[in-house]
């Protein structure tokens, strides 16, 4: 067990924890942040996608002991009032069904239009093909990028 | 007007005696609320009433005149948290802004059928949902007429508003609401007027979605009491195995480990549910404080497993394969495959007979035969399988993601001992379920690993156990034959289908009714390996197989095969052969003719690497034409065009969604999934080798046309799932010019065009 301070979504805070422990763990247990999810373990799914620095990075697979001082963004923390341009996207276009694997969705999402602000059909496909939706909302989820691209992401 | 008699669940609309006379404030749940308004404000939110009162078991009213609506079926990504209450709202005549919903408990008392499964949520619910609704419209109106001294009849309804216009007085539902409490419940209630139609076939967007989007606490894994404790399971690495010895004192001194045990989830003189499948009744389970640090502990611990004693018993069907015999008793995929070929088609009874087939057969000029299988597969629901439990002798409370929770309260009741009434379980939004959440062994797990520990516990499943956990799809075959006469007529239809270890056979569906001659077979193969349903049991195959028959079968006898299914399906109107027929020929002709003018199916211009299919299940009918083309050896779905028929359409474009997803599903499955075994052990545990749909292989467009006919609602959640396997394997004989015949599609078409280069 070892200590760390951390600061996620802006906010420091301090655990206890083995070195080896998943951030996804980290935030889902001990910080009880439980909108970044668990899908599979082995970085496969996108599920526990959050923002390392501003880039999406799986969670399940960066030890707590890595993080160090950079800065961490959930899915809470995307924007103060769920008013992201990639939320609002998703509200206009009504994309979840189970809803489970959006969050990690929509931190992709974010994460490619901030280096990406206007992607075409096949750079959307490609930086999202990481992230599973077993329920079948893809399409949804490539109208719903495009409606957010060339907006301001910061 | 249609007037609806309130006889059918009247006990949902009798109030609480307890509660007469006074303000009724509910408990303010963590699963609550959330107002149904897309655009939720924080001042609406804090503009929560001071009083609630309860109209019957689907809604209350508050003294502000905001509604909250329960939504009695589990929510599993159908969006039936949004389109049910969409029908109480409807005829409550409220302005949905002001609905907050909530998803009701297990709660048999007042509502019925509390189950996610059939695609019977809206179809079932149709009337009670109505019903809800406009009684307690009706009792609103009483209180007001007798408040004002007038008849009922003089009285308007707009958006939670009574207005009496001939003496200009209007009052609002929060206003009235506590006398329409202590109104006597009415006898019939009168539902709108088709014109008078306000928020059904409109479409609203997901109660949830803010939520969702700001990755609020909704699910079962999303879970947290301060004095819970995390579990997890370690099962048999094999199907056919059980539980032997373990050593587990090291493991147990593991940071943050408090108990690591046994337990006999169902004894071997436990009545069960039909719910509680498993092939892993003992399981190894290990307690701690965090999941990261009880999975740690999981992989340390080392435990011995046995075959299973009946492993060793003959069991008759098995024992025929030389290679089982080899490999002790468990099962692998190849001696599926040979006892699927060779073994189970032999043993098939009759189910059904018209004419004279074997006649038929005899006297044919020409016998077309082919065969299809699929392997089992895996629901891999985005969230495993995990339970709440809070568990002493007394009571116990259970919360999380189950689909079936009237079934499992009845297996904890028998498993320990408690009364029903003592057991509470509150359903969380889940993260998919597609028939997995039907089996709630895992929720079993959980109340008996609590009831052991003494504390609140949440059972977690890891992906790899969640997906090594059984209750498959089954792995199936179908044979179909056809005889054709010198004319090129088709005069007889064959159907032998089976598999392990269920058939996925439906015998009077079409094209029962449409052939003179017709003959249907069953048969199934026992397993170690549980199987169980899985989106649109049994029609997840067949219907891609019969489809793909229909196609080839058209192909040899020169017809389109759009015409060549409107012509069988006009003989099973006009002239229908046997009885019992599973289906309306007209309305099963209509999504055809549908799909074929939108897609432009006699356009010349059209894509030539098309494919049709059509089917029935789930009391609703679906056809999809879908266009692709093959590029680096792997197919492109360049479009799915949907047409389909379920009856009024609640929630449109929630409906759409639901069809776009259905479609994706079963294109993904029939080209990529597959699960595999090896002397009894599951071939993929995790998405590295267990392939599902991505974004890049979604269609590139997907169209969905609904047919409006006004008729009452029936299933959609799985319908729109199996046709479309029939027109990709259609698609890909025209883009390839060779046919498939087994699932998964993508390494038969690989192997194929090493062929074809070869």
């Amino acid at each position: 067990m070892a200590e760390y301070n951390l600061t996620i979504n802006g906010k420091k805070s301090t655990v206890d924890v083995d070195p080896q422990t998943p951030l996804l763990w980290v935030l889902r247990d001990h910080l009880k942040l439980v909108g970044t999810k668990y899908g599979c373990g082995i970085a496969q799914c996108g599920a526990c996608t959050v923002h390392l620095d501003g880039s999406a990075i799986r969670s399940c697979q960066l030890p707590i002991s890595s993080v160090a001082d950079n800065e961490i963004t959930t899915i809470e923390g995307l924007s103060e009032k769920g008013d992201h341009p990639v939320q609002k996207a998703w509200l206009e276009h009504d994309v979840p069904q189970c809803g489970y694997c959006q969050a990690g969705q929509i931190m992709s999402a974010a994460s490619l239009l901030k280096s990406n602000p206007n992607p075409t059909d096949e750079e959307i496909e490609n930086a999202m093909n990481g992230n599973i939706c077993r329920c079948g909302t893809y399409n949804r989820i490539k109208a719903a990028i495009k409606t957010a691209s060339g907006a301001q992401i910061v | 007007m249609s007037i609806i008699k309130t006889g059918m669940g009247r006990r949902s609309f009798i109030k609480n005696m307890s509660l007469a006379g006074g303000g009724l404030v509910i408990g303010f749940n963590w699963l609550a609320c959330k107002r149904a308004a897309e655009e939720s404000t924080e001042e609406m939110v804090l503009q929560m009433p001071d009083k609630w009162f309860e109209m019957n078991g689907y809604l209350k009213i508050g003294d502000n005149g905001v509604v909250t609506i329960y939504s009695p079926n589990p929510e599993i990504g159908q969006n039936v948290k949004t389109s049910m209450p969409m029908l109480v709202a409807e005829e409550l005549d409220v302005d949905w802004n002001n609905v907050i919903v909530e998803q009701a408990p297990l709660n048999l008392e007042v509502f019925s059928r509390q189950l996610a499964g059939g695609s019977q949520s809206i179809r079932q619910g149709w009337e009670p949902l109505r019903m809800a609704g406009a009684t307690a419209k009706q009792m609103l109106l009483t209180a007001a007429a007798n408040e004002w001294d007038v008849p009922v009849s003089e009285l308007s309804v707009q958006n939670g508003v009574i207005t009496h216009t001939n003496s200009n007085r209007s009052i609002s539902y929060g206003e009235i609401a506590q006398a329409a409490a202590q109104v006597e419940v009415p006898d019939q209630v009168e539902l709108k007027e088709k014109t008078n139609i306000k928020i059904r076939g409109t479409s609203r967007k997901n109660v949830d979605a803010k939520k969702i989007v700001t990755g609020q606490p909704l699910y079962g894994l999303d879970v947290n009491r301060d004095d819970m404790l995390i579990a997890m399971i370690v099962q048999p690495p094999a199907f056919g195995m059980e539980f032997k010895s373990m050593d587990a004192e090291k493991v147990k001194e593991m940071p943050g480990i408090k108990d690591v045990f046994t337990i006999n989830t169902y004894p071997d003189d436990m009545e069960r549910e039909w719910s509680d499948t498993t092939s892993f009744p003992k399981l190894v389970v290990l307690v701690g404080d965090s999941t990261w640090q009880v999975m740690q502990a999981k992989k340390a611990l080392k435990v011995e497993w046995d075959l299973k004693p009946e492993l060793t018993k003959e069991i008759e069907i098995l024992e025929k394969s030389p290679a089982l015999r080899k490999s002790g008793g468990l099962e692998n995929s190849e001696i599926h495959n040979s006892l699927m070929a060779d073994v189970g088609p032999q043993k098939a009874v009759m189910v059904r007979k018209d004419g004279d087939p074997e006649a038929a057969f005899k006297n044919a000029t020409r016998v077309i035969e082919r065969s299809y299988t699929c392997p089992f597969l895996a629901h891999n629901c985005m969230e495993p399988m995990n339970f709440f439990a809070n568990v002493t002798n007394e009571k116990a409370e259970l919360l999380g993601p189950i689909q079936t929770p009237e079934f499992a309260e009845k297996s904890v009741s028998k498993r320990l001992g408690i009364g029903l009434e003592n057991i509470d379980i509150q359903m969380t939004r889940m993260g998919g379920g597609f028939g997995r959440r039907l089996y709630g062994n895992f929720l079993v797990e959980a109340a008996v690993i609590s009831h052991r520990i003494g504390a609140p516990v949440k059972l977690v499943y890891t992906r790899e156990d969640d997906m090594t956990n059984g209750v498959y799809r089954p792995a199936y075959q179908v044979t179909y034959r056809a005889a054709l006469d010198e004319n090129n007529n088709l005069t007889a239809f064959h159907v032998n289908a089976g598999g392990i270890s269920e058939s996925p056979l439906f015998a009077n569906r079409f094209p029962a009714g449409a052939v003179d001659n017709y003959l249907a077979e069953s048969w199934t193969i026992e397993s170690h390996i549980s199987t169980g349903a899985f989106r649109a049991p049994r029609s997840n195959f067949i219907a891609g197989a019969e489809q793909s028959f229909l196609d080839e079968l058209a192909e040899e006898m020169g017809k389109d095969p759009i015409q060549f299914r409107l012509d069988m399906l006009k003989r099973a109107k006009d002239n229908p052969v046997g009885e019992n027929n599973d289906y309306d020929p007209v309305r099963y002709a209509g999504v055809l003719e549908l799909v074929r003018d939108k897609a432009g199916w006699n356009n010349s211009s059209a894509s030539s690497n098309r494919g049709v299919a059509a089917y029935y299940c789930h009391n609703s009918y679906v056809a999809q034409i879908l266009d692709l083309t093959i590029k680096n050896n792997e197919p492109v779905i360049d479009k799915v065009i949907c047409a389909v028929d379920c009856g009024i359409v609640v929630n449109p474009d929630a409906a759409k969604n639901m069809v776009e997803g259905g479609t994706i599903d079963g294109i993904g499955h029939a080209l990529y999934s597959q699960l595999t075994f090896e002397d009894g052990v599951p071939q993929q545990r995790n998405f590295d080798s267990y392939r599902l749909i991505r974004h890049r292989e979604a269609p590139k467009k997907i169209d969905v046309h609904f047919v409006n006919n006004g008729l009452d609602p029936t299933g959609l959640g799985e319908p729109p799932f199996p046709p479309v396997q029939g027109a990709l394997a259609n698609a890909l004989y025209k883009a390839t010019g060779k046919r498939i015949y087994n699932q998964p599609f993508l390494p038969e078409l690989q192997a194929q065009s090493r062929e074809i280069k070869t």
